[in-house]
């Protein structure tokens, strides 16, 4: 996906099935609403399109969207990384810039040419899938990305892995105990443990079972010539805190949905129609229930992914937050503008997958009134 | 007298001391030699460097941006690493501050040190197997001073006039005499480099003690040793992992925890918890580098040399030296200079804290309101408090000073050397000549403090290609005082460098150059088991 979305191309009007159709101006919104009432299907193929295959209309249109959000967020981190004082020259080289040389790595970058010039040519190698190279180290940005990319996903899927089943578990072990003591043990433990600052986490993690019981692997950097397990280990405690981190927000979300649904008129009828709690759970009241679950678990995701810099620097991993930080201080712009976009992807990507999912769990979103 | 002796000996024995030092203070004392005999020789062999072992530093300094051309090596962690790879034609002494020849065996100045011959060391080669030549030294030395370089040496670079190989010999010509040449040739990005790196400067291929085995920029680098070294007297381990920590907490749990031998910039708040755990040593060495307010002579208000006075007069380095440094680092006398340079100006009395001159001076100004202070944490460890703190003992007498929190983001290029008063941080050079002409010469791009006198410009110049001792530290003396009486320069303290390592590190050289043993610690200790 976030390697995709540039690639097919900065015109958001390409979003119809065979690229011939322009898009009728009702689709920069919600999906045309089909009228069954009118008996035949008519209008332009995109709106017959949209009423045979709403689900894909709809992932086509946000797929257009993506697109030029993709488009729109590296403009604004180009004008960000210009608005912020200082240039690449002067912020590498910082105390130790001498006229000169400052000179010459203006010259050596381009950076003596106006800022539309830079960016269109950067954007240029950009729709072909190039990034450049980073201006400070001279490395690949691909290359480099794939690198922290791949040890970011990693810490991010195995947090993923247990904190959401844990979250979901334990909300509908509250639901279970509503207002008895597991739940209220449940509620007050995850609550402490959202309140703390990941960091304070982080250390209090590292004094008791790196330093003081020499138990977990720490630093927790990874790097090539590590074997699995290496890495399962030397992850453990970032993934701890993690999972500490975003449990609580999963589990208050899941208690508070199904309690909602729980207390609705149709559960009650299907209640007093005899069925079974079982079937009522998962026919009646799980698919209305998943729509914020999965929202506020692909929000907990994504920040998986992007927004733990503070876990990173705790605990010397080497992902993508980090990268991105060092870049940014020193404005390499080729390095800033991937990351930006990765993360832009990211967000985009798993908030479509809720949509999508949420949408697939419960048939009347398909049709918005 | 006995307890001197006792802190003497235990000097020696902890290896602070070399003997030349010990000599010198024991004879001072009057403490006879020959205690000074047995005592070196118990000290030799209990320090008799162990090989082999797996060396683990964790590093402040690290970026994903980092480069991996010396020419543009920055941070700590790439001073590091460069140190382990390469060799420059000269090092310095570690307590003596001297060039001391490395890949140049020896040199050769003219009568007026305008003209310098240096005869380069035979035998040696780097680590892809090819012999060093004169010529791979030359393409170096011009790689970092044509007109397109972008190396951090350029600076110390730019008065060689002319580099050529003359009779199988290095002949450097300066745009004027230079006494101090062969200490500038000792500047860290100038590694020697297969074709002066010009074919691939990224390759970190050099002669140095250890050999590249991989590097991410930002996360790890790994060295194993150099079989072929050209030196037997260091690379004591066999293999050496540096890791890029730059949180200092996970620095000392890592440290505590045993997972790494050493780490760099231990922080002066959290020192003495550290100093409790019985695994740990705290290696801390006076340096160069100094804590600096810096006022613009030419920029009103502080054209008024009594304001000034009275600033400085206000300055609390006592306190300054305990609370920002933790005790670790000496109170500074306002010039950039401190007795670990040679031709030190001793006996140049200490500026004490004086509310009472300050407030007689600042009357004498006739400044009226306050006076505004930026300052931000990336200036210097402590920076903001030791603002506030300088707030306080001024206001003591009469003086209001403003502090302006200013974003780190951006400092350098934004406030310091740019805003007419700002908190800075200036590491040392390898000379007095150095320092002041990277920051105190009339036309100097580092001028930070607007200090432009023809008179000091003068003498400076002077002293630069002054051969007779004796006159060239009267020189130096006239020249601090000028700064201390007249310049821009608030200098309350001079900081330590505050490392640590585990027990197990033995053989830590205290360096006076720079930090981490003048970057050098990696290929110095070793490991007991």
């Amino acid at each position: 996906m976030m390697e995709s979305g540039p690639l097919t191309g900065p015109v958001p009007t390409d979003g119809s099935a065979d690229g011939t159709h322009p898009r009728p101006a009702e689709l920069s919104g919600v999906p045309a609403k089909p009228n069954p009432a009118d008996g035949e299907i008519g209008g332009t193929f995109w709106r017959r399109f949209t009423f045979r295959r709403p689900l894909a209309a709809l992932i086509l249109q946000r797929l257009g969207l993506s697109v030029g959000l993709l488009f729109a967020v590296s403009l604004m981190i180009s004008g960000g990384i210009e608005a912020l004082p200082g240039d690449f020259a002067t912020t590498y080289l910082g105390q130790s810039a001498t006229p000169q040389a400052v000179e010459n790595i203006r010259k050596d970058l381009g950076l003596d040419k106006p800022w539309t010039e830079r960016y269109l040519s950067w954007l240029g190698g950009a729709v072909q899938g190039d990034f450049g190279t980073s201006w400070a180290s001279k490395n690949s940005v691909g290359e480099q990305i794939g690198k922290r990319l791949g040890n970011s996903l990693f810490l991010a899927f195995f947090a993923a892995l247990i904190s959401v089943p844990l979250a979901v578990g334990l909300g509908m072990l509250a639901v279970q105990f509503r207002n008895r003591l597991p739940d209220k043990i449940i509620n007050v433990v995850s609550l402490a443990a959202i309140s703390l600052p990941e960091f304070f986490v982080g250390y209090l993690l590292i004094m008791f079972f790196a330093v003081k019981y020499g138990i977990a692997t720490f630093p927790a950097t990874v790097y090539d010539s590590m074997s699995f397990t290496e890495r399962l280990s030397a992850i453990a405690l970032p993934v701890a805190t993690l999972v500490l981190v975003v449990l609580a927000h999963m589990m208050r979300m899941t208690r508070a949905a199904i309690l909602n649904v729980m207390s609705s008129a149709y559960v009650e009828t299907a209640e007093l129609k005899g069925l079974s709690a079982f079937r009522i759970i998962a026919k009646h009241a799980a698919p209305n229930a998943v729509a914020p679950v999965i929202n506020v678990i692909a929000l907990n995701l994504a920040y998986l992914v992007v927004g733990v810099v503070v876990v990173e620097v705790v605990f010397v991993y080497p992902g993508m937050g980090q990268y991105m930080v060092d870049a940014v201080t020193v404005r390499d712009m080729p390095v800033v503008q991937a990351c930006g976009l990765i993360f832009a992807a990211f967000y985009i990507f798993l908030n479509m997958a809720a949509d999508i999912l949420a949408i697939i769990a419960n048939p009347r979103l398909r049709h918005p009134r | 007298m006995s307890d001197y002796k006792d802190y003497l000996t235990q000097q020696v024995m902890l290896g602070k001391m070399n003997r030349r030092e010990f000599l010198g203070r024991a004879a001072a004392a009057g403490i006879l030699a020959s205690t000074a005999g047995t005592l070196f020789a118990t000290s030799a062999a209990a320090q008799e460097p162990k090989r082999g072992g797996h060396l683990k530093l964790g590093l402040e300094g690290a970026a994903a941006t980092d480069s991996k051309d010396p020419a543009k090596a920055l941070s700590q962690f790439m001073f590091v690493v460069g140190r382990n790879w390469g060799d420059m034609l000269v090092e310095s002494h570690p307590t003596t501050g001297a060039p001391v020849p490395a890949l140049a065996e020896s040199w050769e100045p003219s009568a007026d040190a305008s003209t310098w011959t240096f005869a380069i060391r035979k035998g040696v080669k780097f680590h892809d197997g090819k012999e060093l030549t004169l010529d791979d030294v030359i393409k170096t030395l011009q790689r970092h001073t044509d007109d397109k370089s972008e190396s951090g040496a350029l600076g110390v670079m730019k008065s060689i006039k002319e580099i050529k190989a003359d009779g199988g010999k290095l002949v450097l010509t300066l745009t004027e005499g230079n006494a101090d040449l062969p200490l500038l040739l000792s500047d860290y990005h100038l590694i020697i480099q297969p074709n002066g790196g010009l074919d691939s400067p990224d390759a970190m291929i050099g002669t140095g003690p250890y050999k590249v085995t991989s590097f991410e920029p930002g996360v790890r680098a790994t060295f194993e040793k150099n079989a072929d070294d050209w030196r037997t007297d260091r690379g004591y381990v066999d293999s050496v992992e540096l890791i890029a920590m730059n949180d200092a907490t996970a620095r000392i749990a890592a440290l505590s925890s045993g997972q790494v031998h050493f780490i760099n910039r231990v922080d002066p708040k959290t020192v003495n918890l550290l100093k409790r755990a019985p695994t740990v040593e705290i290696l801390n060495t006076s340096g160069r580098g100094h804590y600096v307010f810096i006022m613009h002579c030419n920029t009103a208000p502080f054209d008024n040399n009594d304001l000034r006075l009275a600033l400085k007069y206000a300055m609390d380095r006592e306190t300054m030296v305990e609370r920002i440094l933790g005790g670790y680092g000496k109170v500074g006398n306002d010039f950039p200079i401190n007795d670990t340079y040679a031709l030190f100006p001793e006996g140049i009395e200490q500026r004490a804290y004086d509310p009472d001159k300050a407030a007689f001076h600042y009357k004498k100004s006739g400044h009226s309101g306050s006076v505004l202070l930026r300052t931000s944490d990336v200036a210097f460890p402590g920076a903001v408090d030791a603002a506030v703190l300088y707030q306080e003992s001024a206001k003591k007498a009469g003086i209001e000073i403003e502090v302006k929190r200013e974003p780190g983001d951006g400092y350098w290029t934004n406030v310091w050397n740019v805003q007419p008063f700002s908190t800075s941080y200036w590491g040392g050079r390898p000379t007095q000549d150095q320092m002041y002409s990277t920051a105190y010469l009339s036309n100097a791009d580092w001028n930070d403090t607007r200090f432009q006198r023809a008179d000091f410009d003068k003498i400076l110049l002077e002293a630069r290609s002054e051969l007779d001792e004796a006159k060239r530290k009267e020189m130096y003396r006239t020249m601090a005082m000028m700064v201390r009486d007249e310049g821009g320069l608030i200098l309350p303290m001079f900081n330590d460098f505050v490392n640590a390592s585990t027990k197990q590190v033995k053989g830590y050289v205290h360096d006076i150059g720079n930090d981490m043993s003048n970057g050098y610690v990696a290929t110095r200790v070793w490991l007991d088991a």
